[in-house]
């Protein structure tokens, strides 16, 4: 039976769900064999460090064995440094698969870690199975496409695609924690977090809003999404874009919805004047329901949408504002 | 300073994706190709680099022959020159694109003195592999950083800033380095006429590397048959405002 090395990451000082739904994916991998699981901390009572009770609570999701690297070093985000412990620790447990959450800092761990053992890595897998080959499907164009591919190692390096599988706790399932110092050398320190510099305060974050209002190519100008920045504030919703807006420069890219922009997973998306284009949708999948408001009811958008309005938005987004205000009584 | 930008030349998709017969690849016949999102704004970095510091920006593709043309749009946005390694149109893994690139790297500087940056893309347009400037790193002992949305350059070294929780997380690397762009960094200036006619006299090296074993092997693509829905029609123009509101009523959104 194979052995399982999972990166888990921690948030703020907790266990993040995306780690967790990693480790469900690494026990499924492994078919009843050992699974480890790595969690790097700075000092103990560090701000935003997890303690040992963090690390343990991985066990619950299958881990049978929790390492816990401490180091200062660890107190900022230095991925070289976690990379080394982890295709250190891969070497020392003797694993047959390394599996972490497919985010920025995961995917960028996993590919210094591969790259340090010589090894393949497939990031943002949806599935995999171990063997010489191991196979794997991994999400291609922010997941509009998947690719099946052989990975010819001796040692799979894979990341998860971020809500891939749920993550699910195992009955009765513990986890040994073993905290040890690393040995980290400084040219592994090169490349660290430094300063972090705080953005100012910016009305409801695009990825957590429940409702999003976003305008495409057909609002037209910077000026064009007054109506919409009005919609949106009747509804309590944050604004967003398509990528044909920001390469207008008619809105920041912070706005942008997409593979390329932000991930949205709001319980209604209001979509004015977007076509719908992959990179685009891509963005806008985790929604649950989507109202296009489009002047073609050709547009792709259409088969993604749940409700659609045909027309100008220009006439349709003021209407819709007016009635929500007579609606309310205002 | 002397800046190298890699770039990928990906399918400009739009709706909806269909595959070639042997489900290797999408199939471009009815589209055009263009510079990834995360790679147009690096060529725009390196740009704005050379603007700032002087020296010169190259550019380097690895690519089929039709990517001559993305290597020409880098070219008319103000970089000097443009190194392609020609493929035959299949795909190349990450770790064979990486070794083909760091040799291309060893080669030019070689010639021509070391860059002091070398930017890619955070992840490929298409394949996403989020690697390929972590093994250039690797390869050739230089610090990497990924997911960067602000870089500046002063005395030697490279400030890096990525997004983060409530704020941005700050790198600083010294040079040389290989820094990962995403898009948003910057707004990439559109070409210019003049700048497209210099385009077609500047300097473009082609040399065709042997593509060796892959180990992350494609074998299929498939296209997730996602439930297709078909909207409901609410109304047609402003009219249709009250159904919109009692849609929204009955969500619980209003």
């Amino acid at each position: 039976m194979p052995t399982i090395l999972v990166l888990a990451t921690t948030a703020d000082g907790a266990v993040d769900d995306i780690s967790l739904q990693a480790l469900t994916f690494g026990r499924r991998l492994a078919t009843g064999g050992p699974v480890h699981a790595l969690v790097v901390a700075g000092e103990p009572g560090a701000e935003g460090t997890p303690a040992e009770a963090t690390a343990a609570g991985f066990g619950a999701y299958g881990a049978a064995q929790v390492h816990l690297a401490r180091h200062p070093a660890f107190e900022t985000f230095a991925p070289d440094a976690v990379a080394a412990v982890l295709a250190d620790l891969a070497g020392r447990v003797a694993a047959d698969a390394v599996v972490g959450p497919g985010t920025e800092a995961g995917n960028t761990v996993l590919a210094r870690a591969a790259a340090r053992d010589g090894q393949p890595f497939a990031a943002n897998c949806i599935a995999a199975t171990l063997g010489s080959p191991a196979q794997v499907t991994r999400q291609r164009w922010g997941g509009t496409l998947q690719e099946e591919a052989a990975l010819h190692g001796d040692r799979a390096y894979v990341s998860v695609a971020p809500h891939a599988v749920a993550a699910e706790a195992l009955d009765g399932s513990s986890a040994a924690v073993d905290a040890f110092t690393p040995d980290i050398a400084d040219a592994d320190l090169v490349v660290r977090v430094v300063d972090r510099v705080a953005a100012a305060a910016s009305g409801i974050s695009l990825a957590e809003a429940k409702v999003v209002v976003s305008g495409g190519r057909g609002v037209g100008s910077t000026d064009g999404f007054k109506p919409i920045e009005e919609l949106a504030s009747l509804l309590g919703a944050a604004v967003g874009c398509s990528r044909a807006v920001t390469i207008s420069g008619w809105r920041s890219h912070v706005d942008q919805v997409g593979q390329t922009g932000t991930k949205i997973a709001p319980n209604l998306y209001i979509a004015a004047g977007i076509s719908g284009a992959t990179q685009h949708m891509a963005g806008a999948k985790g929604a649950k329901k989507i109202l296009a408001i489009n002047k073609d009811a050709e547009a792709p958008i259409m088969s993604a949408a749940d409700y659609a309005v045909i027309g100008d938005l220009h006439q349709i987004v003021p209407a819709i504002s007016a009635e929500i205000r007579r609606a309310r009584g205002a | 300073m002397k800046v190298l930008v890699c770039i990928k030349s990906v399918p400009a998709v739009a709706g909806r994706i269909t595959l070639t017969p042997d489900a290797r690849a999408i199939d471009t016949k009815h589209l055009g190709f263009a510079i990834g999102p995360h790679e147009e704004c690096a060529v725009e970095e390196a740009v704005r680099l050379i603007e700032a510091h002087g020296g010169e920006a190259v550019v380097l593709t690895l690519g089929p022959s039709t990517a001559l043309e993305q290597l020409r749009d880098a070219l008319a946005l103000g970089v000097a020159r443009a190194i392609h390694l020609v493929t035959d149109g299949q795909e190349w893994d990450p770790e064979s694109t990486t070794a083909a690139i760091v040799e291309a790297i060893r080669a030019d500087e070689a010639a021509s003195g070391p860059f002091d940056l070398v930017l890619v893309g955070n992840e490929a347009g298409d394949s996403a592999d989020y690697q390929v400037g972590v093994r250039i790193g690797r390869a050739l002992g230089r610090p990497v950083v990924t997911a960067i949305k602000g870089l500046s350059v002063a005395d030697g070294r490279a400030r890096c800033e990525q997004e983060a929780s409530g704020g941005r997380d700050v790198f600083e690397l010294p040079l040389p380095a290989v820094v990962g762009v995403l898009e948003g960094i910057n707004l990439p200036r559109f070409p210019s006429v003049p700048g497209r006619l210099r385009a077609k006299s500047k300097p473009v090296e082609a040399s065709e590397p042997a593509r060796p074993a892959q180990r992350l092997e494609l074998q299929r693509l498939v296209v997730p048959q996602g439930a297709a829905k078909q909207a409901v029609v609410l109304g047609h123009g402003p009219d249709a405002a009250p159904a919109v509101v009692e849609v929204l009523s009955n969500l619980g959104v209003l």
